[in-house]
């Protein structure tokens, strides 16, 4: 198996609280990895750790076979994009959307920008009239979508998504997942998909880990979570949890 | 059944510098001592619909309604000093994310003090055990640690249940719920509905639920109302939900995701111009 990302006993402490007690897990390269749990599990941390924005203090991060340290460089910020949670605070309200796709361009010196803002809009379906707008012109959705061309447009081969639909509408979910799993397959993107929502994570995920605590309680694939067939009484109770309500007399 | 609360050919607009916002359009439904989810999109007025309904919408809008009654009182003549007397007294609001609106200088158990005192004669002493006995029945295990500390001390699920306390203690007869457990985790939001299926039972009160979570509202409520922009497009019992006939409520339906369900892509709603008529 080509590995993607491989983690190895990750620990992230903020001073002495310890967010991740020792994780390891392995994303084959194409696949689509689901990180489920309540708040505070430690499975936002997890991918921020990859992304180089929590304090490691202990394990190791392999990407694409090469061992990151303390110090992301530009190579490794090509391979790998995040998409954040809250679409109203990870854009910049100042910075119309063509400035905000321009930017990785830029820093990445590439040569055709023009063709390739275009393209991007194109590919998340926003088409070029939104290309001068501010975020705040922008339905919750739209923004979504422009974060996703904005970590797609340097052409990663990991997009690290994290509770990327959680604050939308669920016929906006819809779309927004709908078009995550197009650009996967039409670029062969390896997903690690961080959610609460067990349901999203099934529809999106090959395999799965629950976590808890910091900790890993366990790893199941869709399949398995689908047909019920889970042995952590954790996991269990969240798969009853994302039923619905249920009137106890 | 006893009808609590009769709307009449609501309407809530907003005028802008580009035109009017019409936020809600002419709905009309009744409450008795029920529980009646109000469900849509993020636009459609559901939530508008609550705020007109608690006297709290913003005072540049325009409301107008065949009538909107409370237990005879005509809420939309009712003078400023009828209303505040109703706030947070008879009728109550819960609203979507604790972190946001709850007083952040003060401590939880003064803010709950706080709506007790202005809406009855109480003793400071006993204003404090009633807060705390509240705590304890939202299942908040240690009541008095929590009655000192300030929002920020505390997590979603803790503050949630402590505007539910300071909603409840008044003992209100219709309890508006804007998403009140969206911003919960989903184990977190299952308590949280508990709580609230339990006070509803126990006190008979009225409850309108408002969320965009369809399913979640089919499961909890008696009574379903579909709002598109500014309309009611369907009215059915939650039990009903299946055979939901209007498209867009099939829709929302149709378009979460489901465990053990693979549908790729997942259906996306068409929406018609005729709808929104």
């Amino acid at each position: 198996m080509n590995s993607a990302l491989s983690i190895d006993r990750l620990e992230v402490a903020y001073d002495h609280f310890r967010a991740l007690k020792g994780v390891s897990l392995d994303v084959a390269a194409g696949e689509s990895f689901g990180l489920v749990g309540e708040s505070g599990s430690g499975k936002s941390t997890l991918l921020r750790a990859v992304a180089g924005l929590a304090p490691v203090s202990g394990g190791t991060i392999i990407v694409n076979g090469e061992k990151l340290g303390d110090r992301r460089d530009k190579a490794f910020y090509r391979e790998v994009q995040m998409v954040f949670q809250d679409p109203y605070g990870s854009l910049h309200p100042r910075q119309t959307v063509d400035r905000l796709l321009l930017e990785p361009l830029v820093i990445h010196g590439f040569k055709d920008i023009e063709p390739r803002i275009i393209r991007a809009l194109d590919e998340v379906g926003l088409g070029s009239g939104f290309r001068f707008r501010y975020s705040h012109q922008l339905s919750g959705g739209q923004r979504q979508r422009v974060a996703i061309a904005r970590a797609l447009i340097l052409e990663p081969s990991i997009l690290l998504l994290d509770e990327p639909t959680s604050a939308l509408d669920a016929s906006v979910q819809a779309e927004v997942l709908n078009l995550l799993e197009q650009v996967r397959r039409d670029r062969r993107l390896t997903f690690v998909m961080v959610s609460h929502d067990l349901a999203v994570i099934t529809h999106m995920c090959d395999r799965l880990m629950v976590m808890q605590d910091g900790e890993e309680v366990e790893r199941l694939s869709a399949p398995d979570l689908s047909a019920r067939r889970v042995t952590k009484d954790y996991t269990r109770n969240l798969l009853v949890a994302s039923e619905g309500f249920r009137r106890t007399a | 059944m006893s009808t609590m609360l009769a709307v009449e050919n609501l309407s809530v607009s907003f005028p802008t510098r580009t035109g009017m916002i019409e936020a809600v359009r002419g709905i009309s439904f009744s409450l008795g001592r029920e529980r009646l989810g109000i469900v849509g999109e993020s636009g459609s007025g559901k939530s508008q619909t609550g705020r007109a309904i608690m006297g709290l919408t913003p005072p540049n809008a325009l409301i107008s309604a065949d009538s909107l009654e409370f237990d005879g009182i005509d809420l939309l003549n009712a003078p400023p000093q009828l209303r505040r007397d109703l706030r947070g007294n008879r009728i109550a609001m819960i609203l979507q994310d604790p972190k946001y609106s709850l007083n952040p200088v003060m401590s939880i158990g003064r803010q709950i003090v706080e709506t007790l005192r202005t809406h009855g004669n109480v003793g400071k002493a006993e204003a404090r055990d009633r807060a705390l006995a509240m705590l304890e029945a939202v299942q908040i295990r240690d009541a008095r640690r929590v009655y000192d500390l300030y929002p920020h001390e505390v997590s979603g699920g803790m503050g949630q249940r402590a505007m539910i306390a300071m909603m409840l203690i008044a003992g209100p007869e219709l309890l508006i719920a804007d998403e009140p457990t969206s911003a919960l985790d989903v184990t977190v939001q299952l308590d949280i509905l508990g709580i609230l299926d339990r006070l509803v039972r126990e006190r008979g009160m009225g409850l309108i639920f408002i969320s965009h979570d369809l399913r979640l509202v089919s499961s909890f409520c008696d009574r379903v109302i579909v709002m598109y922009a500014g309309r009611i497009v369907e009215e059915l019992p939650a039990t009903e939900l299946a055979n939901a006939e209007h498209p867009y409520t099939r829709g929302l339906l149709n378009c979460m995701p489901e465990i053990g369900v693979g549908r790729h892509p997942l259906p996306v709603l068409d929406r018609r111009p005729e709808w929104a008529l």
